[in-house]
């Protein structure tokens, strides 16, 4: 390392926790992160880049790899290649000072059951590196900031699942991390507890940290993030802002139900990839729609224009299987070419 | 404050929240050395009062006991949510382990005031100068740290809590396999070899002997070197499980 490279180094180590880091405007740089786990490929060489300050949500359903990812980023685990920089630093060489900028809240809330929400947050702030004081303090702001502050005085063992990952939050926040990592943050969550848990989370973001979320779900990475990723089996099969994904997979679908076996095969054949669901049970097939009579009318005609084929047809919410299969259908085309 | 103090304050909180399982830890051992000396102490033919001699063995199994507590409390940690904010909040996994092992020294000075008071009231009299008393305290202390962490290690291993608490059994086998309980010219021949040559044997006869001021040379050399063995390998095993399980 030479001088200059050590000044630099200098220069980062001294910095108040919640400033930017020095370099990219990058909170989050990942390449080519790859992991097994004995010999199961959980990431096939994932690139990430996040920008300072921004909502960055990981869509992707279960076993894609997204807490893999988080774990790998928040200096967790380690990747079996591949590089990433959190805040500026190395999460290997540098994990101590990357640790210093984010936190992480899991699927599983952090917390200690028979410890009140206060003593937790205490308990956090004073490994932190808070002084008793000042631990005293913050976990008292955030109990407010979080509208727990009548609830801090009891045993978390009794709280709901939404106060719980309220609290799990805001002990996530005493350390006053830069970057910020929820792992499927509304899970298990009813309504009403996860519109709450999203304003909170919006709030965090109008504060200017950088958040990363993973999800199961469209609708939240939609209302929650300035950038969306889609991982399917390890891999970022589509990035891009939430209009931008919604323009490459149609937000509805177009059943056609056939009368025959013979009849969805010959229009099963005709749509070759541009089918995003089947149900062989029910003789039907799916295409991807914006769902106008236009549309539809248009669709039906160029499938079925001798009008044998279609016995009867369907307009449906397009689900997250039909974005994955869409998204990942295409990955399989752009590979293809 | 270092992290190991804030972890040994938090596990001395739970300790406390969960009532059931501290009674159990302080009153097993209180329970134990009553059937001892009124149920078996008067088949016991050692020569002195029976009482006098049960209760350094006594003292182990507190020890034996509050260390399988911490074997679950370190087994819970590792199985919850917990341990990834911990890492994430950059908590050395030492810190983690030694405040656990530090939590079980102060319920274990607790359940020795305990068994002392009991064992006082039931006719045990100690001989031992201040600086005995002192010196068998510290013996104890050590003894309690090695098996604690040696427990902290297993609750590494094992992966459900209701196995750690298994280590109670193992550990409680050393205790009885030993002079803590009987003299072990009264045990079959194949196992007064194993009974003499396990740390159990030589922590009692050392903390026996300063607190009955017996004459004749103690094995406190045996005793520490056991205690200091214990703990190194169970400190330098535990760290290396930890990183194990956290990789």
């Amino acid at each position: 390392m030479n001088e200059n490279q050590q000044a630099v180094h200098e220069i980062a180590r001294v910095a108040a926790v919640n400033e930017p880091p020095v370099g990219t405007g990058l909170a989050i740089e990942a390449s080519g992160l790859v992991k097994s786990y004995r010999d199961v490929r959980v990431l096939g060489g994932v690139d990430l880049r996040v920008p300072d300050g921004s909502v960055f949500a990981l869509l992707g359903p279960n076993g894609a790899g997204k807490t893999t990812i988080v774990r790998i980023l928040s200096t967790l685990t380690r990747a079996d290649a591949g590089l990433a920089r959190v805040a500026g630093f190395d999460v290997v060489r540098d994990r101590h000072e990357v640790r210093r900028r984010i936190s992480l809240t899991g699927q599983f809330a952090a917390l200690d059951e028979v410890q009140t929400g206060a003593e937790n947050l205490r308990m956090m702030g004073r490994l932190a590196r808070l002084p008793r004081a000042a631990a005293c303090q913050r976990a008292a702001g955030l109990l407010e900031q979080f509208d727990l502050t009548a609830a801090g005085r009891r045993r978390v063992g009794t709280y709901s699942g939404g106060m719980r990952r309220r609290l799990d939050l805001a002990a996530s926040l005493v350390g006053r991390p830069s970057v910020i990592f929820l792992d499927e943050p509304s899970t298990g969550l009813d309504p009403q507890s996860r519109q709450g848990l999203w304003q909170v989370i919006e709030g965090l973001a109008a504060s200017g940290v950088t958040i990363f979320l993973t999800t199961q779900y469209l609708e939240e990475a939609d209302r929650l993030a300035d950038r969306i990723a889609v991982l399917a089996a390890g891999r970022v099969v589509a990035e891009g802002t939430a209009a931008e994904l919604k323009r490459r997979v149609a937000a509805r679908r177009l059943d056609l139900t056939c009368p025959t076996q013979a009849a969805l095969d010959q229009v099963s054949r005709y749509l070759g990839e541009r089918v995003v669901y089947r149900d062989p049970l029910r003789l039907t097939a799916g295409v991807a729609t914006d769902g106008s009579a236009a549309q539809v009318r248009a669709l039906l005609d160029e499938i079925d224009p001798d009008r044998c084929l279609i016995a009867a047809f369907a307009v449906r919410d397009a689900t997250l299987d039909d974005v994955f299969l869409t998204l990942t259908g295409q990955a399989k085309e752009t590979a293809h070419a | 404050m270092p992290d190991s103090l804030i972890m040994a304050g938090r596990s001395l909180r739970l300790s406390v929240r969960s009532p059931e399982a501290l009674l159990t830890a302080l009153l097993l051992p209180v329970m134990l050395m009553v059937v001892f000396v009124y149920l078996f102490g008067g088949a016991v033919d050692i020569g002195t009062s029976y009482v006098s001699y049960v209760v350094p063995g006594v003292l182990l199994l507190c020890a034996v006991t509050g260390a399988s507590t911490t074997a679950v409390t370190v087994c819970q940690d590792m199985a919850g949510g917990i341990i990834d904010r911990f890492r994430s909040l950059d908590v050395p996994g030492v810190a983690l382990l030694a405040g656990h092992v530090i939590a079980s020294l102060l319920r274990n000075v607790v359940s020795t005031v305990l068994v002392g008071a009991v064992a006082f009231a039931i006719g045990f009299r100690p001989h031992a100068s201040v600086a005995g008393f002192a010196a068998a305290f510290g013996v104890l202390l050590l003894f309690v740290a090695a098996v604690s962490w040696l427990a902290a290690a297993f609750g590494l291993l094992v992966s459900a809590p209701e196995a750690a608490n298994s280590a109670m059994f193992f550990l409680m086998f050393f205790s009885y396999a030993s002079s803590a309980f009987v003299p072990v010219r009264t045990m079959p021949w194949w196992l007064r070899g194993f009974a003499r040559h396990q740390p159990a044997t030589p922590v009692t006869e050392t903390i026996r002997g300063l607190l009955l001021r017996q004459p004749g040379g103690l094995p406190l050399g045996t005793a520490l070197l056991w205690c200091v063995g214990l703990l190194v390998v169970s400190v330098a095993v535990s760290a290396l499980l930890f990183r194990r399980r956290t990789a």
